[in-house]
């Protein structure tokens, strides 16, 4: 049941995509999640939409797969169409018991749904195509003039890799335990709230006692590795711009050129 | 199959298949077509390696695990039947696991006992008794009862978990791996106190182990598990005698059991179905007398 | 030349209660002198609770002592600017395969030491590289350490000091928490090591099958040292090794009782080979 969880799930391919400078995708993802804020016009969501088909294809990643991950979003994205939709004051196209649609709040419904979509959808596409360790290093090297802040970015880089690298030892750790309790008799699924917080208290003593010895030891491993923080590390894989990726950055510009004077221009 | 179930068969595993990921490409098989009988009183050794699937068949006895196909009669009942209660079949069927880390939580060592025989809603003076009883029986002192569980040395974590399911007073008592990361001497308490528990209380126990050396001299029966199935069933000294058999899964007999049959190579009349040391020492003794 | 020595090293763990008043002392190694010399295999034994662990942390400056003197290649371990010299010459393998790899896949976990010491990374490939070769890893490289096997992850943790390019390398019970077939890879690989490349193994375990290759066998009991000398030397004393919560292993075991029971052994019997051959002098 844990393990059903599929956030930042990796698919593995081989495509130009897949190749690209982690720094690329992230850049790209955040100007792309800016260019769907801009305006709210049918003419720039049709080139945002274009536009996201176009990597989805240069990405080999089929479409089922991101589409699944907007299954967990289904409600949300109803219930905030709907609010569009009927509480949006205006010209009034159809009206019945007390439900009123207006001309504005369907307009809004619509572009409020293709907005989340296409933001869902653009995100999964970065991390569906990108290992967790390339975005650490993407965001390391990205943020790393914050270092000159006194901001420890190489520590929270590492950290996070860290975190990702024990989430699948834990979950495990996790459904051993609970197993272990189980044969004991114990029940986490009856009862009520208050009843299911008490239940988890065996579950999450021993889980808690063990991540700490996991932290201890590895701390221990770290600096037995001569670990000494982000100073004189050399990089076995640095990141380096290629061609590809230099492109990469001319086509965003491209984009968002295209997007503001579709935005200016065209009146619908 | 259930009609012939008698009295003293006390698990009765029938055509049990349990695969993981079916109708995939990653699909893995973790048991196939498992047919076994535990009579009650048995003290059974299951060996095999990582990944045989003897940890997933155990964790089937309790149905903490579900099976694919097949079914599990205990008592000549089938536990996957839906109206069975499970929670129950736990109490019966006790199943402690390899780490004892993964159990323990309560601030004493007292508390955590009771944890289990408070599940089954017993009144709080049946479960401080039965907790008590337990402690006794793994042989934990009086001086440790408040203390926490943390603590304590690997071995005696160990017998508290195990006390932690004797509580609940179980007819089978299975084991998982209860000897990983002992040293030598902490190996053999805790082999011996199996053993005492067996027969004193004459409970049924399921040693699950990937070493021949730990169960050769406590159990009455051995089963081999490679793969997903069932290589060998048979008392100790017929299974060791598939020492060719073992070693090709990866699995070694105990070492007594090579040392004669490299006697028995060299021209040693010697009886090689011997498996302790005090039966070697016989044997040899024996075959240099008779030269 | 001496790798290691240590010099009446004493270190106590403190206890303390919430309000951080001392409430006991436990003394985890009890003023123990040792030598190990360069190219060694050495084995420290002992049961769980004997100090070994504790001892064998000195050797890479990750704990230092109460009382007393370790030098590594002739480095004071208590010296601060020769802490990252003395782990680079003294690597250390822990014994929960989970809890030492960092990388969330193989090349990247055995980089993360040559990462830390600034080598160059033309270079660190080529060092993973040897590295995974000399463990017979290489094929994994790419794999997700969580896919891999108990014995398999340790091997990685192997190369991952390896690669770091020690002289010595501390191994504390590495096989505790692994199967036979496990135990047995994890062991060769550690053999190889010293046999072929030349690298000082210290192999800390209570496994006495893994002790009979060694050259020097050290015994410790109650953070002292009780028995020091060759694995034959040290396992003819069946009695003292019993005394000390250890057995010795199968063949010397019942080599022992033969031997008491009249037949002429030598003493310290530890391959069933060499039995079967002194038992046929007796024929």
């Amino acid at each position: 049941m844990i393990r059903d969880i599929t956030i930042g799930q990796y698919y593995q391919t081989d495509s130009p995509l897949h190749k690209m400078d982690p720094r690329v995708k992230l850049v790209g993802t955040m100007l792309y999640i800016v260019s769907l804020f801009l305006f709210s016009k049918a003419a720039p969501y049709m080139l945002a939409v274009l536009f996201l088909a176009a990597v989805i294809k240069v990405s080999k990643v089929p479409f089922g797969f991101m589409v699944r991950g907007l299954k967990t979003i289904v409600y949300l994205l109803l219930i905030t169409a709907g609010f569009n939709l009927f509480l949006t004051q205006g010209e009034v196209i159809v009206k019945f018991w007390i439900f009123t649609i207006t001309k504005e709040g369907l307009k809004n419904a619509i572009f409020i749904a293709v907005r989340l979509v296409l933001l869902i959808i653009g995100s999964s596409l970065m991390t569906l195509t990108t290992t967790p360790n390339q975005l650490t290093d993407g965001m390391e090297k990205l943020l790393h003039p914050l270092q000159k802040l006194k901001v420890p970015v190489h520590e929270i880089s590492m950290m996070m890799s860290i975190a990702l690298r024990f989430i699948p030892i834990l979950l495990e750790e996790t459904d051993k335990i609970m197993k272990a309790q189980m044969a004991r008799g114990a029940d986490f699924e009856s009862g009520n709230l208050f009843k299911k917080i008490k239940a988890m208290v065996p579950l999450l003593v021993p889980l808690f006692i063990s991540a700490f010895r996991r932290a201890n030891d590895l701390a221990m491993a770290m600096e037995a590795r001569c670990y000494h923080g982000g100073e004189g590390r050399t990089k076995m894989k640095p990141l380096q711009y290629q061609k590809r990726d230099r492109i990469a950055y001319l086509v965003l510009v491209l984009y968002l050129i295209a997007i503001v004077a579709l935005g200016k221009l065209l009146p619908f | 199959m259930t009609e012939i179930i008698k009295e003293d068969m006390l698990i009765v595993i029938d055509h049990l298949n349990c695969i993981y990921e079916a109708g995939t490409s990653m699909e893995v098989a973790a048991l196939r077509d498992i047919n076994l009988v535990i009579p009650k009183g048995q003290f059974v050794g299951l060996i095999g390696h990582t990944g045989s699937g003897k940890s997933s068949l155990v964790q089937h006895l309790n149905g903490l695990l579900k099976p694919t196909s097949g079914t599990i009669y205990f008592h000549g009942q089938d536990i996957f039947d839906k109206d069975y209660n499970l929670r129950e079949l736990r109490g019966k069927v006790g199943l402690v696991f390899q780490y004892p880390e993964h159990q323990l939580f309560e601030a004493d060592v007292f508390s955590d006992v009771c944890f289990g025989p408070k599940n089954l809603g017993l009144d709080q003076k049946e479960v401080q008794l039965r907790a008590y009883e337990a402690l006794k029986q793994v042989g934990m002192d009086d001086d440790y009862f408040y203390q926490s569980p943390f603590d304590l040395s690997g071995g005696q974590k160990r017998r508290v978990a195990i006390a932690g399911v004797l509580a609940m007073k179980p007819e089978v008592l299975i084991l998982d791996e209860p000897t990983a990361g002992l040293d030598p001497k902490g190996r053999d308490e805790i082999l011996g106190l199996i053993k005492k528990l067996q027969t004193e209380t004459g409970m049924t126990i399921v040693l699950v182990s990937h070493s021949m050396d730990d169960v050769a001299n406590y159990v009455d029966r051995i089963i081999v598990m490679n793969k997903g199935q069932i290589m060998l069933d048979g008392v100790p000294k017929e299974v060791f005698s598939h020492v060719q058999e073992l070693e090709a899964v990866g699995l070694a007999a105990p070492q007594v059991t090579y040392i004669m049959h490299q006697l028995s190579q060299n021209g040693f009349p010697v009886d090689t179905t011997a498996t302790t040391i005090a039966e070697a020492k016989e044997a040899i003794l024996k075959a240099l007398h008779s030269i | 030349m001496n790798i290691i020595e240590a010099k009446k090293v004493l270190f106590e763990y403190i206890r303390r209660d919430e309000e951080g008043n001392v409430e006991g002392i436990t003394t985890a190694v009890d003023n123990v002198d040792l030598q190990i010399k360069q190219g060694d295999f050495v084995a420290i034994l002992g049961h769980n609770g004997s100090g070994k662990s504790t001892l064998a942390k000195h050797f890479n400056a990750i704990l230092y002592p109460g009382e007393g003197t370790v030098w590594v290649d002739g480095m004071d371990t208590q010296t601060e600017e020769n802490i990252l010299p003395i782990r680079k010459e003294a690597g250390m393998v822990f014994q929960n395969p989970d809890n030492q790899i960092i990388g969330q896949i193989v090349e990247e976990d055995v980089g993360f030491g040559p990462e830390n010491l600034g080598v160059e990374t033309a270079q660190i490939w080529e060092r993973v590289e040897e590295s995974l070769k000399a463990v017979g890893m290489y094929e994994f490289r790419k794999k997700s350490p969580n896919k891999l096997s108990g014995g398999q992850k340790q091997r990685v943790s192997i190369a991952g000091v390896l690669a770091m390019h020690p002289k010595c390398i501390v191994l504390d019970e590495p096989t505790a928490m692994l199967d036979p077939n496990g135990r047995k890879e994890v062991i060769r690989a550690v053999r190889a090591l010293n046999d072929v490349e030349g690298i000082t193994v210290i192999l800390i375990t209570h496994y006495m099958e893994e002790v009979i290759h060694a050259d020097r066998v050290f015994v410790m009991d109650k953070g002292r040292i009780e028995i020091e000398g060759t694995p034959r030397e040290v396992f003819s004393q069946v009695e003292k090794l019993k005394a000390l919560r250890l057995s010795v292993p199968e063949v010397t075991l019942l080599a022992y009782e033969l031997k008491k029971a009249g037949l002429q052994l030598p003493d310290g019997i530890l391959s069933a080979q060499e039995l079967v051959e002194e038992l046929k002098k007796l024929r």
